[in-house]
C-alpha cells in the first residue's frame, strides 16, 4: 500500500529534480513558463550578462499584456501607448523574444492576451502541470489540475536558464465547497467569500485544492476566475483535480496533444487528484447556499461582505483605515454608493462567459450618464468570440467603451486608471489603495454586479437586473 | 548580490497591516526595464503628495528616521502581486533587512534573491523591537540574532540555504546551473509524458 497523496503532492514528486536536504530546498522542474513584458526585462538582462542561452524556448511562451494600450491602432498603424517607458518596455520584450528563440504571442499574432486567458485558450496549460509565470495570478491555470504560482524576477532567470526552481514544499489545504451555488451567484462571489472567511493572510505558506460539489459544478472559466484570486487570500497556488469538463475544454486547442496522443494524456491527467484518504494540513468547509453575491468594501480582498449586506463598524483601526480610504461608512449599507468608474476584464473576469454576464444586464439598458465604463475582452480570441456573438454591439449600444485586449484598468500600467477619489466596482482581483490609479478607490465585483452598477448609477443588487425579454432589445436598440 | 553578515542601522515602524506590493512600489513605476533608481519611488503615494513634495507625516521622514535600514513592518509585510520591484525599491532606499510577524511568500523569496533579509518574530518580539525605534540594531546573520541597544538579543529563524547563499552573497542561479546533468537526466524521461507549447 502506498501512502494516499494530495493532487498537490503528486504534482510534486513527479517534477522533483532532487529532493529537499537539511542543505538545500528541492529542485523543481517547470513544464511551462510564460513571460511577459513587465516582470522579465532585468531576467533577461542577467542571462545576456552571464552569457546563458534560455534552456527550454519550446518551454516558455510569451505576450504582451500589462503595458499594451487598449484604444485600437493610431491612424498611421502605430499603438496609441501612454508613455515612452511603457513601449520601450513592449520593444524590449519583442527583442528579448526573437534573440532567445522564444514564441511570442504579440500584437498582429490573434492569439495575444491577458497571461492567464491565453495560456488556458490555446491549451498550454495542462493537467498535472508546473507552470510559472513572473505573475502573482498565475494560480489561474490551477483550474486545469496544475501548479501554478508566482515568481520574481530572479526567478524568472532561473527557469530561463534551468528550467528549474529551488522550492521548498508547500503545505496543504483543503477548501471543500459543498451544496449548490445559490440562482445568480457565481464563481467570482465564491472566491470574494472564501477570502473572506480565510483572511487575506490565511493561505500563507500552503497551496488550496479547491473540492466538493459545487466546484465540480463550476465551468473550466469559474474555475480558472476561482483559482485565479487565491494569491489574494495569501496562498502560493490553488487548484482543481481535473475532470471530464477540463479535458472537454483542452480536446482540440492548439497546444494540447492531438488525436492518440490526447487519449493517451487523459488517461495519465486522471491520476492527478487527490487519494482517498490523503490528508491535508489544514481544512475549511464552505457551504455554497450561504454565498450571495459578494463585494468587496475595504482596501483588501479580504474586506468583503454580501451585495445587500452592512459593512462593518470601525472597531479596530484597520477597518477605521479602510473605511476612511473608501469613504464608507461603518454599519451602513453599501447599496446605492454612488459609482463613477466600472470595468469588465483582467484575468480573473476576462473571459468570454464574463463578458456574457455582463452584456446579459446591459442588453436593452443604458449605463448611467456620470458613469465610465470599460469593457476589455482578456485576448484576442475572447474579442473574436465576443464580437461574433455582437456582443460589442451591446456594449456600445448601452454606452460603454469596447477595448482591445490587455490588463487595462485592473493595474492601470497602460494608462487606462481611475482618477484620484473615484469609485470604481471592478470585476479585477486587487482592491489596493491605489490599485487602479493614485487616490482609485476600488469595489471587487462579478461580471453581474459590475454591469448592474453601471447601469443604476450606484452600487446596486444584480438580481434586481435580470436579462429583459428579447422584445425590449428591440425597442430599446 | 552584497553579502549579508552583520549588519547595524537604525530600526525604523511602519505598524500598519497588510502593507502591500503596491503600497511598496505603485504599478505606475514598473514600467522601467532596469533594477536600480526604484528608491525614490518606495511608498511614493505615502511619501509624496499631490505635487510631488515629501509629506511630514510620513515616518521615515522624520529626521531621526531618514536613513534607517532596517524596517519593522506590521503583519503580513509584502502582499499582493509578485513584483520584484518591491525589494529592489527598499534595497535602493537603503533598507537591508524587513521584520514582521508575517511576510508574504512571494516577497519574501524575492527579498533573500537580492540581499534583503525577511525576519519573521512573534508578536511580543515585534512589539519589543518596535520599542527600539529610531535605536540602533544590529542584525547578525551567523549567529541568527537581533541584538538589542538593551544588551539583550533576539534570536530568529531562517531556511538554511538561503541563510549560506546570503552569508557569501551568492545567487542560486549558480547553484542550480551547477545542477545541470541531474536536469538533463530528468528531462529525458519527463519530456517523454508532457510537452509544453
Ligand atoms: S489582468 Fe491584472 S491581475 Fe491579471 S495579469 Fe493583468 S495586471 Fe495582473
Amino acid at each position: 500500500m502506498t501512502t494516499p497523496r494530495t493532487i498537490i503532492e503528486k504534482i510534486w514528486d513527479a517534477h522533483a529534480v532532487r529532493e529537499e536536504t537539511a542543505d538545500a530546498p528541492a529542485i523543481l522542474y517547470i513544464d511551462l513558463h510564460l513571460v511577459h513584458e513587465v516582470t522579465t526585462p532585468q531576467a533577461f538582462a542577467e542571462l545576456r550578462e552571464r552569457n546563458l542561452p534560455v534552456r527550454r524556448p519550446d518551454r516558455t511562451l510569451a505576450t504582451l499584456d500589462h503595458s499594451t494600450p487598449t484604444l485600437p491602432p493610431n491612424p498611421d498603424g502605430s499603438l496609441p501607448y501612454d508613455n515612452a517607458a511603457t513601449a520601450e518596455q513592449v520593444a524590449t520584450m519583442e527583442r528579448n523574444c526573437a534573440d532567445f528563440g522564444i514564441t511570442l504571442h504579440g500584437f498582429g499574432s490573434g492569439q495575444r492576451g491577458v497571461v492567464h486567458v491565453m495560456g488556458p485558450e490555446l491549451g498550454a496549460t495542462q493537467p498535472g502541470m508546473t507552470i510559472v509565470c513572473g505573475d502573482s495570478h498565475t494560480a489561474t491555470h490551477g483550474a486545469f489540475g496544475a501548479l501554478a504560482f508566482g515568481i520574481g524576477t530572479t526567478e524568472v532567470g532561473h527557469v530561463l536558464a534551468t528550467q528549474c526552481l529551488l522550492q521548498q514544499r508547500p503545505k496543504t489545504l483543503a477548501v471543500t465547497v459543498n451544496g449548490t451555488l445559490p440562482p445568480n451567484v457565481g464563481a467570482k462571489d465564491l472566491i470574494l467569500h472564501i477570502i473572506g472567511r480565510l483572511g487575506m493572510d490565511g493561505g500563507t505558506g500552503h497551496v488550496i485544492e479547491y473540492r466538493g460539489e459545487a466546484i465540480r459544478a463550476l465551468s473550466m472559466e469559474g474555475r480558472m476566475t476561482l483559482c485565479n484570486m487565491s494569491i489574494e487570500a495569501g496562498a502560493r497556488a490553488g487548484l482543481v483535480a481535473p475532470d471530464l469538463a477540463t479535458f472537454d475544454y483542452l480536446r482540440g486547442r492548439p497546444h494540447a496533444p492531438q488525436g492518440a496522443a490526447f487519449d493517451a494524456a487523459v488517461e495519465r491527467w486522471k491520476t492527478f487528484t487527490s487519494d482517498d484518504g490523503a490528508t491535508f494540513d489544514r481544512e475549511l468547509i464552505v457551504d455554497a447556499a450561504d454565498v450571495a453575491p459578494t463585494v468587496t468594501w475595504g482596501t483588501n480582498p479580504g474586506q468583503v461582505v454580501a451585495i445587500d449586506g452592512i459593512v462593518p463598524r470601525a472597531d479596530d483601526a484597520l477597518t477605521q483605515r479602510a473605511l476612511d480610504y473608501m469613504q464608507f461608512h461603518g454599519d451602513a449599507p453599501l447599496l446605492g454608493e454612488h459609482v463613477d468608474v466600472v470595468f469588465i476584464g483582467s484575468c480573473t473576469n476576462g473571459r468570454i462567459s464574463d463578458l456574457r454576464e455582463a452584456a446579459g444586464v446591459l442588453r436593452g439598458r443604458h449605463v448611467a450618464s456620470h458613469v465610465r465604463m470599460l469593457v476589455v475582452p482578456g485576448s484576442d480570441a475572447v474579442k473574436r468570440q465576443a464580437e461574433a456573438e455582437g456582443l460589442h454591439h451591446i456594449v456600445r449600444a448601452a454606452g460603454a467603451e469596447w477595448r482591445e485586449p490587455g490588463c487595462s484598468m485592473c493595474i492601470g500600467m497602460n494608462g487606462d486608471r481611475v482618477a484620484a477619489g473615484q469609485l470604481a466596482v471592478s470585476t479585477s482581483n486587487r482592491n489596493f489603495e491605489g490599485r487602479q490609479g493614485k487616490g482609485a478607490r476600488t469595489v471587487l465585483a462579478s461580471p453581474a454586479t459590475a454591469a448592474a452598477a453601471a447601469v443604476a448609477g450606484v452600487i446596486a443588487d444584480p438580481r434586481n437586473y435580470p436579462p429583459l425579454p428579447a422584445d425590449t432589445h428591440e425597442a430599446a436598440a | 548580490m552584497d553579502a549579508f553578515t552583520r549588519f547595524t542601522s537604525v530600526a525604523a515602524v511602519l505598524p500598519n497591516e497588510n502593507i502591500d506590493t503596491d503600497q511598496i512600489i505603485p504599478a505606475r513605476f514598473l514600467t522601467t526595464t532596469q533594477r536600480a533608481g526604484l528608491g525614490k519611488f518606495a511608498f511614493a503615494d505615502w511619501r509624496y503628495d499631490a505635487d510631488g513634495r515629501e509629506r511630514a507625516e510620513f515616518p521615515l521622514h522624520r529626521a531621526d528616521l531618514r536613513g534607517a535600514g532596517i524596517l519593522l513592518g506590521g503583519r503580513n509585510f509584502g502582499c499582493g502581486s509578485s513584483r520584484e520591484h518591491a525589494p529592489w525599491a527598499l534595497l535602493d532606499m537603503g533598507i537591508r533587512a524587513v521584520i514582521s510577524t508575517r511576510i508574504a511568500d512571494i516577497f519574501r523569496n524575492n527579498a533573500l534573491k537580492n540581499g534583503l533579509l525577511p525576519i519573521v518574530v512573534g508578536e511580543d518580539e515585534w512589539q519589543r523591537l518596535a520599542a527600539f525605534e529610531a535605536r540602533e540594531l544590529t542584525i547578525d546573520l551567523d549567529t541568527q540574532r537581533i541584538e538589542l541597544p538593551d544588551g539583550g538579543a533576539i534570536p530568529f529563524d531562517i531556511d538554511g540555504f538561503a541563510r549560506q547563499c546570503l552569508l557569501r552573497g551568492v545567487d542560486q542561479l549558480g547553484y542550480l546551473l551547477s545542477e545541470d546533468a541531474a536536469i538533463s537526466r530528468f528531462e529525458q524521461t519527463h519530456d517523454a509524458l508532457t510537452r509544453a507549447a
